[in-house]
């Protein structure tokens, strides 16, 4: 039997699962190249830090994270946008999971941009 | 946690079109992949645009795969789910925008409507219980049941301006009022799930799509009235729907959501599925009860009400599914949000079932009053081929017809009924030049006289004799007098019926001899069906100048009506004619035509 | 109790908080047409006919279930309700076989009087089929038209929520709709005990008992046959509403004369065979009274609750008394006893009982009722039919003078007489079981606590010491009750009437009809009753022990009351039945 509280407990636990289902036009845009070059460079497992940290820092109704094909820069890869709305889209070249970590904490949480990951 | 959530619709419009192997093949090949941690398949209910299933939805990006067929799967999921690059060739094009791609949302069907009833339909998965939660699932239960008195609830449904969306309209704050009001050891919570009217599918789609917000709002329904057990009844042509049903309400009890003892408070409330058996008259209140105590389901007079007297001879309070699915969201949005929708004494949105000549058929929910225009032009798209918008019929066989020359009709119960029809439960046949109103009518006659129960003699005879005369009528064989006659008859049946079914079966007739009465006498007088629908009032010519006599036609005909020598220019003797039609379909020279 | 005021017509009325708008206007003499509403049987709104304007509601209100409310106004009559009345009407007509030339029900046909009274006729709405007969004919005691039902549910009715049996309901739905029995089997394989309360209830000539009077007029007319006619106690209460007289009118001195005119070579009287059956059954009581034999003693006369009890409870059989009906007493006795003092073949002898009751045709046929070795009685005819052949013979019923039934066979007592009423049976019985065992003269023969339309009654009396516990019933839904207690062993009594046609044999399946304008506001077993009783009342001859003509009985040819002649002629065996698939 499930009391209002554990009711609020499985609400705050599967959030995720629902979070981005629907037009996220406002959300946290945070694009990861991917096509085969990025795949060998290792774009997933960025990809997948990203949403990670996401997660875990409870953003998941305020950040999405998509893929796109090559970005063109192979020799940058793994290359992730960040689109803030409002902002300028922010790109970072040579990322890996733990780029990935900083940038949710310092550029989407708190709306700094990492200058030292960019461009 | 997954970051891609793919969305297949697993209503019935979409299985029916192979949704399932659609889904067998996406999980086969993300796990082929190795995707199977980063993307997450879901079976939703309906999301509307049926007439481009089956749908695939990926979020977070929201870009929408149209007609998806199996043999696509390892491409989508290649390209884009592995590799980030969406596959163009097989989105909904509307939503391709130069380099952009827009969210479906924005398209023309979906920009105007308004998702309240609908909200987790294609949202969310239809058997995860937990998904529902996670929504703010049975958030409005428990402020009910820890912050609320059973007369505040009722309030609030009254404030709120509902309106049963079944097709009567009655308010539905005040039916609760008058069945809690009532004396009873036990009182009932019926939901009425038999939704009979030929082409619509709102409440299936809730049923499919959501069942969780229905279970909810008949446990706030018991908690307001006082009612302790519930039953859905539910028309046994829906296998889907009963099966997400049943699983939702396992899971419900499994949470403890419904039993004895609800979120520990104490209060008891369960809910049984009770299946119909193919009659449309049994969505009637009285005679959906009287099926549910296990006798032949026919309605009964009124007094007494089921209010006071339902179910068991208790009182019972029965809503619709529809009306059911805006519950929760009033309670926990408020009865001023709900009212600051739609029209004055139309409050909030309604699900309307698109059919017909129209482009964008599936489900459509608009707010109360919006033009029926809209609902045509922009949400459907219009007529396809380029055809001319002829009438649109709304309410099913108890409604009737919204002529082009009313096209900016709102669509809410009060401008509808001045104009001589229902919203009805949300069926919308939209039709073009090539219908005969004639023929419409005489359609949902046939329907009405299958389904009546044969207890009155107004609606078990005089239907019958309405469809005669109308048969009669498009088989060129009908008089002027008949159509007066016809005209008496209707008015006859509507008075005299004991059930609303009789009451409302001339409504299409009635409605399309004040709209078209035209078309009526130029199958009367002229014996011609301008639309050209009528068989028997068909002939098919051939046109001499264009025909070249290569027999072709004469060879084709099952009946050996066309004749003429080799090169020569053929005839068809109509007497002899069967109006098959193959004659036309065999001519390479389109010589042949029928008026 | 309470009451509410309203207007009907303009007119105040006031009337009882639940009553319906039907019965506030009957009580201010306005009369709204129904067709299917029947008081405590059929009350469900179908046949739209009573429809009435109620000022302020949106559509046409159902008078016979409609409740009546405070400041009510009603309107019965408006040119929109007589033209609704009509079309209905017009429909109806438009799918019944008019077949009113020579429909038996013609002129006393509910649909035909109204449709008289409105002035319609089918030809607007006329269908293109032509209908044909639709004819289920297989039980023998009634014949199905469906051609001319109007589905106004009254047979189904009172088959189910009055007899217990609901053999026959609805099937198919729409247009198709059609009473019949279950997978439309044929009634006489279902568990219908041929009560035919359903012809009683019926407003058109689509139910009517088999018509048996062209086998008595070919008896009649045979010389070589020696016709013998013996009305019922029932009949000769109500044979007066076929001609036009009151109800309740006791009409024995025409009915006789009028069967005398029809030519039966002797005139007698069930109603002595009815006395012979107190003595019987007196005895079987006081039998098992003495020597703990199976209680309790449980009545035989009604064939109709016979087969109800074969059906539904064979394994009461043993309670129920072993003695033939009067009916058959009386033909066994004709073709044994008067045939061998008048010194005629019973071969030669042709048996006609009148009764109330359509199940007699069916007891005619039944084993064990052949005293003589030819069938104890030859054809049962209902009052019905016999009025039928009044009229034919061209006998002006009204106008005859009394005459009374051939002695030999033709006395009887007012017990006798009070056989056709819930409790008469039992009452009679009392009278002579209570002198016997007291051996005392009763100083009053009356047993009130036996009599009246309830349910079911119950009485005990201390006859010198005995204690007699008995319990009378009438309808086979009240039986039930009864018995259902009786199995369970919830049940001390000693001795129990059960009479299947509620209120007794007076308001019988083949008793006259009356429409649902005079049932819905008369009871009929009361009113009926009435007749039978003031002839009792009015008797110095009032117990069959004291019966001239049976003393004579038993003096000179069967000995004693239950000896092994009397077994012989006047009692029977019964079979144990199934509920469906009866070959």
């Amino acid at each position: 039997m499930k009391t209002p509280a554990d009711l609020a407990a499985i609400r705050v636990a599967k959030k995720h699962l629902v979070a981005s289902r629907h037009d996220n036009m406002n959300a946290v845009r945070v694009t990861v190249g991917m096509g085969t070059c990025g795949i060998a460079a290792g774009a997933r497992a960025v990809s997948n830090a990203f949403v990670e940290e996401i997660f875990k820092a409870g953003l998941d109704e305020k950040a999405i994270v998509v893929l796109s094909g090559c970005m063109g820069d192979c020799s940058l890869e793994p290359m992730v946008t960040v689109e803030v709305p409002g902002a300028e889209k922010v790109t970072y070249v040579k990322m890996d999971a733990a780029k990935a970590a900083r940038v949710v904490a310092e550029h989407i949480v708190n709306n700094k941009v990492v200058t030292d990951y960019t461009k | 946690m997954f970051r891609s959530y793919v969305l297949v619709c697993g209503g019935t419009g979409c299985t029916s079109s192979n949704s399932p192997k659609v889904i067998e093949a996406l999980e086969n090949e993300i796990k082929a992949v190795g995707l199977q941690d980063e993307v997450k398949v879901v079976k939703t209910g309906c999301f509307g645009l049926c007439a481009l299933g089956p749908i695939m939805i990926v979020y977070p990006e929201g870009v929408f795969y149209s007609r998806v067929k199996p043999e696509w799967i390892k491409e989508i999921v290649d390209e884009h789910l592995l590799k980030g690059r969406i596959v163009k060739k097989y989105l909904y094009q509307e939503t391709i925008d130069g380099d952009n791609i827009k969210n479906l949302m924005h398209t023309r069907f979906y920009e105007k409507q308004t998702r309240i009833a609908l909200h987790n339909c294609g949202v969310i998965a239809a058997e995860d219980i937990d998904e529902y939660i996670a929504r703010g699932g049975y958030t409005a239960l428990e402020k009910v049941l820890f912050h609320m008195q059973p007369q505040e609830v009722i309030e609030v449904v009254k404030a709120s301006g509902l309106r049963g969306r079944g097709g009567a309209g009655f308010s539905t704050g005040m039916k609760w009022q008058f069945t809690a009001s009532a004396e009873g050891d036990v009182k009932y919570v019926c939901c009425n799930a038999d939704e009979g009217d030929p082409g619509a599918f709102m409440d299936r789609s809730v049923l499919e799509g959501d069942p969780h917000c229905v279970i909810e709002a008949m446990t706030i329904a018991a908690y307001a009235i006082g009612g302790s057990q519930g039953y859905v009844y539910v028309r046994a042509e829906y296998p889907i729907a009963v099966q997400r049903l049943r699983i939702a309400l396992a899971q419900a009890r499994e949470y403890g959501l419904l039993g004895d003892n609800i979120m520990g408070t104490g209060f008891k409330f369960d809910i049984e599925i009770r299946l119909g058996a193919g009659a449309f008259v049994c969505g009637e209140e009285t005679a959906l009860m009287t099926s549910i105590e296990g006798n032949r389901g026919e309605p009964r007079p009124r007094p007494p009400f089921p209010a006071n007297k339902g179910l068991f001879a208790k009182p019972t309070l029965l809503n619709n599914v529809e009306t059911y699915a805006n519950i929760t969201q009033i309670i926990n949005n408020g009865a001023e949000w709900f009212a600051s929708m739609g029209t004055e004494k139309s409050k909030g949105t309604k699900v309307f079932a698109l059919g017909g000549k129209v482009v964008n058929t599936g489900l459509v929910e608009i707010p109360m009053g919006t033009p029926l225009r809209t609902v045509i032009e922009e949400i459907g798209g219009g007529c396809p081929n380029g055809k001319k918008f002829k009438a649109a019929q709304t309410g099913g066989p108890s409604g009737g017809c919204i002529p082009a020359s009313l096209i900016d009709t709102p669509l809410d119960y009060e401008s509808m009924a001045a104009i001589g029809s229902i919203v009805g439960s949300g069926g919308l046949i939209v039709m073009d030049e090539d219908n005969c109103m004639v023929d419409i009518a005489k359609f949902f006659l046939d329907f009405t006289v299958d389904e009546s129960c044969g207890k009155c003699a107004p609606c078990r005879i005089g239907t019958k004799r309405i469809y005669e005369m109308l048969e009669k009528i498009t088989s060129g064989n009908g008089t002027l007098e008949d159509i007066d006659k016809l005209e008496e008859l209707c008015y006859q049946v509507k008075s005299a019926s004991l059930c609303a079914l009789g009451q409302t079966a001339p409504n299409p007739v009635l409605s399309t001899l004040n709209y078209f009465r035209d078309e009526y006498i130029a199958h009367v007088v002229d014996k011609k069906c301008p639309a050209g629908v009528c068989k028997s009032l068909l002939q098919y010519v051939i046109d001499p100048e264009k025909c070249k006599g290569c027999t072709a036609c004469a060879r084709q005909c099952p009946v050996g009506a066309i004749s003429g020598t080799v090169k020569q220019p053929h005839v068809i003797d109509s007497s002899k004619c069967i109006k098959c039609g193959a004659c036309m379909a065999t001519c390479k020279f389109g010589a042949i035509s029928k008026k | 109790m309470d009451t509410v005021r309203l207007k009907i017509n303009g007119i105040d009325v006031e009337a009882p908080k639940n009553a319906t708008i039907l019965e506030a206007a009957q009580s201010v003499g306005i009369r709204i047409p129904t067709l299917c509403y029947l008081k405590d049987i059929n009350a469900i709104g179908a046949c739209r006919m009573c429809l009435v304007e109620v000022k302020g509601a949106r559509a046409f209100a159902a008078s016979c279930v409609f409740p009546v409310a405070e400041g009510m106004e009603v309107f019965t009559n408006t040119p929109k309700v007589v033209a609704a009345r009509k079309g209905t009407l017009e429909l109806i007509l438009s799918n019944h076989r008019m077949d009113c030339l020579s429909c038996p029900r013609s002129l006393d046909c509910e649909l035909q009087a109204l449709a008289n009274e409105y002035k319609v006729d089918q030809y607007r709405f006329a269908s293109n089929t032509k209908l044909e007969p639709d004819i289920e004919a297989s039980a023998p005691h009634l014949v199905r038209d469906n051609s001319k039902c109007i589905l106004c549910r009254r047979c189904v009715a009172v088959c189910k929520n009055n007899q217990h049996a609901a053999v026959i309901g609805t099937n198919e739905r729409g247009y198709k709709t059609h009473i019949a029995s279950a997978f439309d089997m044929p009634l006489v394989e279902t568990s219908c005990v041929y009560c035919g309360q359903c012809i009683a209830v019926c407003p058109t000539g689509a139910l009517t008992e088999r018509d048996d009077t062209d086998k008595v007029w070919a008896a009649l007319n045979d010389p070589t046959k020696h016709v013998v006619v013996g009305p019922a106690p029932s009949v000769r209460a109500q044979l007066g509403e076929c001609f036009g007289m009151p109800i309740g009118t006791n009409v024995e001195g025409k009915l006789i004369a009028a069967l005398k005119r029809l030519g039966f070579d002797k005139v007698f009287d069930v109603d002595t065979a009815a006395d012979v059956t107190i003595m019987e059954e007196g005895t079987e009581l006081l039998e098992r009274l003495k020597n703990g034999g199976k209680l309790p003693l449980i009545t035989s006369c009604s064939p109709g609750w016979i087969k109800f009890c074969e059906h539904y409870y064979p394994d009461l059989l043993e309670n129920v008394s072993s003695c033939k009906s009067p009916q058959q007493m009386f033909g066994a006795l004709v073709k044994t006893y008067y045939a061998e003092k008048a010194g005629i073949d019973p071969k030669d002898i042709f048996v006609v009982s009148i009764m109330p009751c359509t199940a007699k045709k069916f007891e005619v046929t039944r084993d064990h009722m052949s005293a003589a070795g030819v069938p104890d009685v030859d054809v049962s005819l209902t009052t019905r039919e016999l009025a039928a052949m009044i009229r034919r013979a061209g006998i002006e019923f009204t106008q005859l003078k009394d005459e009374v039934a051939d002695p030999i066979f033709g006395i009887a007592s007012g017990a006798a007489h009070i056989f056709g009423a819930t409790g008469g049976v039992m009452e009679a019985a009392l009278r002579t079981v209570a002198e016997i065992v007291t051996g005392k003269t009763l100083a009053n023969p009356d047993f009130h606590d036996v009599r009246g339309i309830a349910n079911v009654k119950e009485a005990e009396y201390d006859l010198a010491g005995t204690k007699v516990r008995v319990a009378v019933t009438s309808g086979l839904e009240n039986a039930s009750k009864l018995l259902d207690k009786i199995r369970a062993g919830e049940a001390d009594y000693h001795f129990v009437e059960v009479m299947a046609c509620p209120g007794g044999c007076v308001n019988g399946g083949g008793q006259p009809h009356q429409p649902g304008q005079v049932r819905n506001f008369v009871d009929l077993r009361a009113e009926r009753a009435k007749a039978l009783y003031s002839e009792d009342a009015a008797m110095t001859l009032r117990k069959s022990h004291e019966n001239p003509v049976v003393k004579e009985l038993y003096d000179t040819y069967l000995g004693q009351p239950g000896s092994e002649k009397a077994h012989h002629i006047l009692h029977t065996k019964y079979v144990a039945r199934g509920l469906y698939n009866n070959k």
